[in-house]
């Protein structure tokens, strides 16, 4: 009985925490102009199937007789030169590029987190050395030249662009939270715990990664967009996913053939590539406004 | 530096007997890049057990180092520590056992620093519980934390909040009573009361006291603060530049004082009537700052700024000779 009364206090002052911070985060309008965004577009991505006028135009169809329409009330967006609805392309392209974003950061984040705390840690070991100047190396290469290389080597697809992504951009992540790491490493309250005896595990995780929590959510929501990117990007060069699949940066590629007489073709899918990373981009400056991180 | 055999004689006696703590020519240097900081140089004392030994210098005289290589933050460069007479400890924290580190805790200074901002009290406080397994499960770890925040009179409503959320003399009040929550014989009280204001001092102080004679602890207390110290320890050392100028009994340091420097500390404290004025050595004006520890200067590190300065002081290093009985004193006036 006792236990449950004790984790309700704890959970009411979460609540309270949570209130707080959404007070915060509500006060700026643009922020929540990004949340609303981001939420429409991941209502519109989930349902696709459902809110898309013509949902068999996602993969494999051809209709000749409809090919190349300008944006009418039958088409909102157009058809492209197959006859393929635009718009259902675009809700089903957005489906491809959130899934990327989200999968990129799935892999990166914990990698290059647990390598910056172990760089940041044991600064000044060979560790820190050795961690930090591969990390160097990534870093030095711009990511999307970096992405391009990797793609290059692989087959085309969209799982292979997503590990070039990846592969370009972890050394961030370390970067981030080796600089806060090796600078908390010195605090009092680290020292604390390691005169007290806690072992290296509780010391990474728990009073040193507590503390990077806040950088490390406001680089995701902002990486978020700039992921999404160059996905796009790479399927735009044709080294990212591969016909039929829906893809908005091959979308875009697709349609550049035909500008700027059937301007439909690539304007729309580009437009909603800017909506994607606009409503990210301004989602993440609003946490880190809320979170009090200096420099994202 | 050479010492007479029979000191090292005396020292060895003094360590079997009834110490908390003895602390044999500890020497810690760093290497950096302008050269060798000689923070601690040399330095022997004792603790005995139960008693207050307070550690008094400028900022900058190595006093704080003194007590982060004694907790294990730091490996000393050369020189022992040793803990109830029979257990060295000169490691730093890494290769301690866990039994000698739940026994010897610390209060740091700014207690600001030493609370994890992201974490909550009820966190903080259960770290040492969960290390040294004095609580079995959760509702005990809980119940242990309210009664630890009981002792050091915090209201039990803290238990979830953040350090952000309360007062400096109340994060201090945490600190500490993390460094009891392992029920440890040895603390360190690195200036815990120099970022408070006064009232809160005061209240602290007699909290300090109290525990001292509850869980019979021992004390190396660390200030800058001569009148606090009067009050508190029972024995007190003067540092400067890394090495004791004079360790003396509280009562005989402020009535006897005999090194130069101790003088011109204890001239300098401020005082309101004349008879604390007659109560203290006559005024002597202090000069000078506290050279850097990279270069120290030949001879005693002390004669720059020394009114009782000789020829000698200039060029050899005084040796420790006591005085009277467990006076002792770094000083080329008592040596001959």
């Amino acid at each position: 009985m006792q236990k449950k009364s004790l984790t309700q206090e704890e959970l009411s002052r979460r609540w309270e925490n949570i209130r707080r911070n959404w007070y915060k985060f509500s006060r700026n309008p643009l922020s929540i102009t990004g949340l609303v965004m981001i939420c429409i577009i991941l209502f519109f991505t989930i349902f696709a199937p459902f809110v898309s006028p013509y949902p068999e135009s996602a993969g494999k169809f051809i209709n000749f007789y409809e090919a190349s329409q300008p944006p009418s009330l039958n088409h909102l967006c157009g058809t492209d030169a197959f006859g393929r609805d635009i718009l259902t392309r675009i809700f089903f392209g957005c489906r491809y590029s959130l899934i990327m974003g989200v999968t990129v950061l799935l892999l990166i984040v914990p990698v290059g987190v647990v390598l910056g705390l172990i760089a940041g840690y044991h600064r000044g070991s060979w560790l820190e050395i050795v961690i930090m100047r591969i990390t160097d190396i990534f870093i030095a290469v711009p990511p999307l030249i970096l992405a391009l290389a990797v793609c290059s080597v692989l087959t085309p697809s969209i799982f292979n662009a997503m590990l070039a992504i990846s592969i370009a951009w972890w050394p961030w992540y370390t970067r981030l939270v080796y600089g806060i790491a090796s600078s908390l490493k010195e605090e009092f309250f680290v020292k604390s715990a390691e005169v007290t005896g806690a072992n290296k595990m509780y010391i990474l995780f728990r009073e040193i990664l507590l503390n990077c929590i806040s950088p490390i959510l406001t680089k995701m929501s902002l990486d978020m967009g700039w992921i999404i990117l160059i996905g796009s990007s790479l399927s735009f060069v044709g080294l990212g996913a591969q016909p039929p699949t829906p893809d908005l940066g091959s979308m875009v590629a697709d349609g550049s053939k035909y500008l700027p007489d059937q301007w439909w073709i690539s304007v729309f899918p580009a437009f909603a590539i800017m909506l994607i990373v606009l409503s990210f981009n301004l989602f993440g400056d609003g946490i880190r406004d809320t979170l009090g991180v200096e420099r994202g | 530096m050479r010492l007479p055999v029979f000191y090292f004689r005396i020292l060895e006696v003094i360590a079997l007997t009834n110490n908390i703590l003895f602390v044999d020519h500890l020497e810690k240097y760093f290497f950096t890049y302008q050269g060798i900081v000689k923070a601690v140089d040399g330095i022997s004392f004792f603790i005995k057990e139960g008693e207050t030994f307070g550690l008094v210098g400028e900022s900058g005289s190595g006093k704080s180092t003194v007590a982060y290589t004694v907790v294990g933050m730091y490996r000393p460069t050369k020189g022992k520590i040793i803990y109830k007479g029979d257990k060295d400890i000169s490691q730093d924290s890494r290769k301690r056992p866990l039994a000698i580190k739940k026994e010897i805790q610390i209060v740091y200074q700014d207690p600001g620093t030493s609370l994890n901002p992201s974490m909550t009290i009820k966190d903080i406080l259960e770290l040492p519980l969960k290390v040294h397994n004095i609580s079995k499960n959760h509702e005990d770890r809980i119940k242990k934390v309210k009664e630890l925040l009981e002792m050091v009179q915090l209201p039990v409503s803290y238990t979830y909040k953040y350090p952000s959320m309360i007062g400096g003399g109340e994060k201090q009040m945490v600190a500490i009573a993390r460094a009891l929550a392992t029920n440890p014989s040895f603390v360190l009280l690195d200036e815990p009361t120099s970022a408070l204001d006064v009232s809160v001092q005061a209240k602290l102080i007699n909290m300090l006291i109290q525990f001292q004679k509850k869980f019979k602890l021992s004390y190396l207390f660390i200030t800058h603060d001569l009148s606090l110290m009067r009050n508190v320890a029972s024995r007190v050392a003067i540092m400067y530049l890394g090495k004791l100028c004079e360790i003396a009994p509280s009562s005989e340091f402020f009535k006897n004082p005999l090194h130069p420097y101790t003088q011109m500390l204890l001239s300098s404290i401020p005082v309101i009537s004349d008879e604390e004025e007659a109560l203290k050595p006559k005024k002597i004006i202090s000069k000078g700052e506290i050279p850097s520890p990279v270069n120290i200067p030949p001879g005693c590190s002390f004669h720059f700024r020394c009114h009782k300065k000789m020829d000698i002081c200039s060029c050899e290093d005084p040796i420790i000779t006591e005085v009277n009985e467990g006076h002792t004193v770094r000083c080329h006036l008592y040596t001959k």
